[in-house]
């Protein structure tokens, strides 16, 4: 068990080097840092001299040395647009966008889960056709779209939520929150049903398909054959079968809300990362960019390593087989 | 017949489909004693394993018992709500299915699986149906049982599987058990241990068996008496020594003359002409007709029942008062 922690953590230390080394190249050849940082009539030797503070005329392998080294104590150079620290500016705008990401997934797994479970069981229900009608909106509508129309309906027609903003926040330390105050918390709804709204279709139709699968098996079927009650087949061993690959599409798919959250937080004007991105992108704030690309690929890397070890955890195959090795 | 544990009379197993019904089952009627093993013979598609399902309740929908009555010990099970069917499977039939590999749920342990069974149906606590648990996988010959009882199916083999679902059949004494092919996906070499521990499992318990399969061999080996079926009907039925050592049913005779013996010098086994018909199309008259080498004009128009001939019972218009000669 230790010792497939550690082959992981190894895996996910060289994913992190090799996007930190595209987020340096982005640094090399997207235009001239210099060029980004000093007025038009900068002479020459003063941009020669800016160049050698920089460390712009070391080495190649030796400035991704410092990138890196720097990267990993959290210095993420300083934004171009806003001249504070670029390790500052996301760290005002990460609770945001995490909470948003958070809530979004809780509802697409709380919902989307048991809509699964339940059109499953009751294939010919009307229910379970008025379900997977709504999944079919949920999946062909773009995301942005959704979260106009929610506008119109909850805040503009029905004037019930608020359209945009966070609300209310409350800091703790260094991290905000919007979860503490009622306004806070209505300013959660609407982000969270648009960015959550795909995600939940999806894991619904997988549920149900891995569900409908699973329970045509053998064992299945040699589970009624032995009389045992219908909640604990159908619970007890067609769902836990079901959530093994569940487990790997909705990890997967959490990296994909935070990563989405940026069309979702535009829309909302939400302050988040990805708003912050948007803005980063159209003045080329490149050490916006290059943090923001280090930091998905961190929590894809660290989302990955959760769904493996639940993988671990639900698949007595994979935990055998793992120890053994 | 009313000593008789099960009684089959006259059962109907339909599946409608789009190109109409299709009777899969076709007025089936067999006896089983107590602590008698009978076996059912037949081709795949002749209806043995739909019986089977039927007897148990277990015929996947769109199929139904569309006439005829099941009963076990004098009381009907063809007609019980689900509730109550599902007390009857594991309590007073046991079933037993043709893949060790895929019978047993892969992500429980063997004690998992056995606990929980004992326990839908005794009234016995964790300890007592672990004990209990415990003993059965000894009797069903698992070295080191107390040890091996919380492994997960894939770390026993296919052998020891089949054995493991047997004490999962058996883990509440049933009166009867349906055995679906069991040893169909085992090793030759295994075949035989699987037939003895089952045989010997039902003699210690006083369990009759149905054993459901297509290998005349095993039948020879562990039946008292033999049910031969073609096409959703019965062809046959009597005692294995008669029906082996003299066939009357053409059909019956078809399937010992493709027995390869040792004894007999022959260069050629024989064969049964044409293919068993589609359930689409069985011809009006006896089901046979169309291969059968001794048909008369009468077998294409008249459906045979089956009626008994010196000791056995036969559905073949042969053996009828009006044959030719």
């Amino acid at each position: 068990m230790l010792a497939f922690i550690i082959r992981r953590l190894v895996q996910s230390v060289v994913v992190m080097l090799v996007v930190s080394l595209i987020a340096f190249v982005m640094f090399r050849f997207i235009g001239d840092p210099v060029d980004q940082m000093v007025g038009l009539e900068t002479t020459v030797q003063e941009r020669e001299l800016l160049r050698q503070q920089l460390g712009l005329n070391d080495p190649l392998p030796l400035q991704f040395w410092h990138f890196v080294s720097k990267a990993a104590q959290g210095d993420l150079g300083i934004s171009y647009q806003f001249k504070r620290p670029v390790a500052d500016l996301i760290g005002s705008r990460l609770p945001a966008t995490l909470e948003l990401s958070f809530v979004s997934a809780l509802f697409a797994l709380l919902m989307g889960i048991p809509m699964g479970v339940y059109t499953a069981l009751n294939r010919e229900s009307l229910l379970s056709k008025l379900f997977l009608t709504i999944s079919l909106i949920g999946i062909s509508l773009p995301t942005f779209l959704i979260g106009i129309l929610l506008i119109f309906v909850f805040s503009v027609y029905l004037q019930w939520l608020p359209s945009f903003g966070r609300g209310k926040v409350v800091d703790i330390g260094w991290w905000s929150t919007g979860f503490l105050t009622v306004s806070g918390l209505k300013a959660l709804i609407l982000p969270s049903i648009t960015l959550g709204l795909f995600q939940m279709t999806l894991i619904m139709r997988l549920v149900r398909s891995e569900m409908m699968e699973v329970l045509r098996t053998d064992f299945i079927k040699f589970a009624r054959a032995r009389g045992l009650t219908n909640r604990a087949v159908n619970f007890g061993h067609a769902l836990k079968n079901t959530m093994i690959p569940v487990i790997t599409i909705t990890g997967l798919q959490m990296g994909a809300i935070i990563a989405f959250a940026i069309i979702t937080e535009t829309v909302f004007q939400w302050p988040g990362m990805g708003l912050l991105f948007l803005q980063a992108v159209q003045n080329v704030d490149i050490p916006i960019m290059a943090a923001y690309l280090l930091l998905i690929a961190l929590l894809f890397v660290i989302i990955n390593l959760i769904v493996d070890l639940l993988y671990v955890m639900v698949d007595p195959r994979i935990r055998i087989e793992g120890a053994e090795a | 017949m009313s000593d008789a544990l099960l009684s089959v009379r006259d059962l109907v197993v339909e599946f409608p489909t789009r190109k109409g019904i299709l009777t899969a089952v076709d007025r089936v009627s067999f006896d089983i004693s107590r602590g008698e093993v009978l076996g059912v013979v037949g081709e795949s598609g002749a209806g043995k394993s739909m019986t089977g399902s039927a007897i148990i309740g277990l015929i996947e929908p769109p199929g139904h018992i569309a006439g005829g009555t099941i009963s076990i010990a004098g009381q009907r099970i063809d007609n019980l709500p689900y509730e109550a069917m599902r007390r009857v499977r594991g309590k007073r039939i046991g079933m037993v299915f043709q893949d060790p590999l895929t019978s047993l749920n892969p992500i429980y342990t063997i004690a998992e699986q056995l606990i929980e069974t004992i326990r839908t149906h005794m009234d016995l606590n964790e300890r007592q149906a672990r004990d209990r648990a415990i003993g059965l996988l000894d009797q069903v010959g698992i070295p080191a049982a107390s040890r091996r009882i919380d492994d997960y199916p894939h770390q026993f083999s296919g052998g020891m599987r089949q054995r493991v679902v047997i004490a999962l059949a058996l883990c509440v004494e049933p009166e009867l058990i349906i055995a679906d092919e069991p040893t169909t996906a085992l090793d030759v070499s295994v075949q035989s241990q699987i037939i003895d521990v089952l045989k010997r499992m039902c003699a210690d318990h006083g369990t009759a068996i149905m054993l459901i399969t297509h290998d005349m061999g095993v039948i020879a080996e562990a039946a008292d008496r033999v049910v031969v079926m073609y096409a959703g009907r019965v062809a046959e039925i009597g005692a294995v020594r008669d029906v082996i050592k003299d066939a009357k049913h053409p059909y019956t005779k078809g399937l010992m003359g493709a027995i390869p013996t040792l004894m007999q010098d022959s260069d050629r086994l024989t064969q049964i002409p044409g293919t068993m018909p589609r359930l689409t199309d069985i011809p009006p008259g006896c089901a046979f007709s169309k291969r059968c080498p001794e048909a008369f004009d009468r077998c294409f128009v008249e459906q045979p029942d089956c009626r008994p001939y010196q000791g056995r019972d036969v559905a073949c218009l042969l053996y009828d008062e009006g044959k030719p000669q």
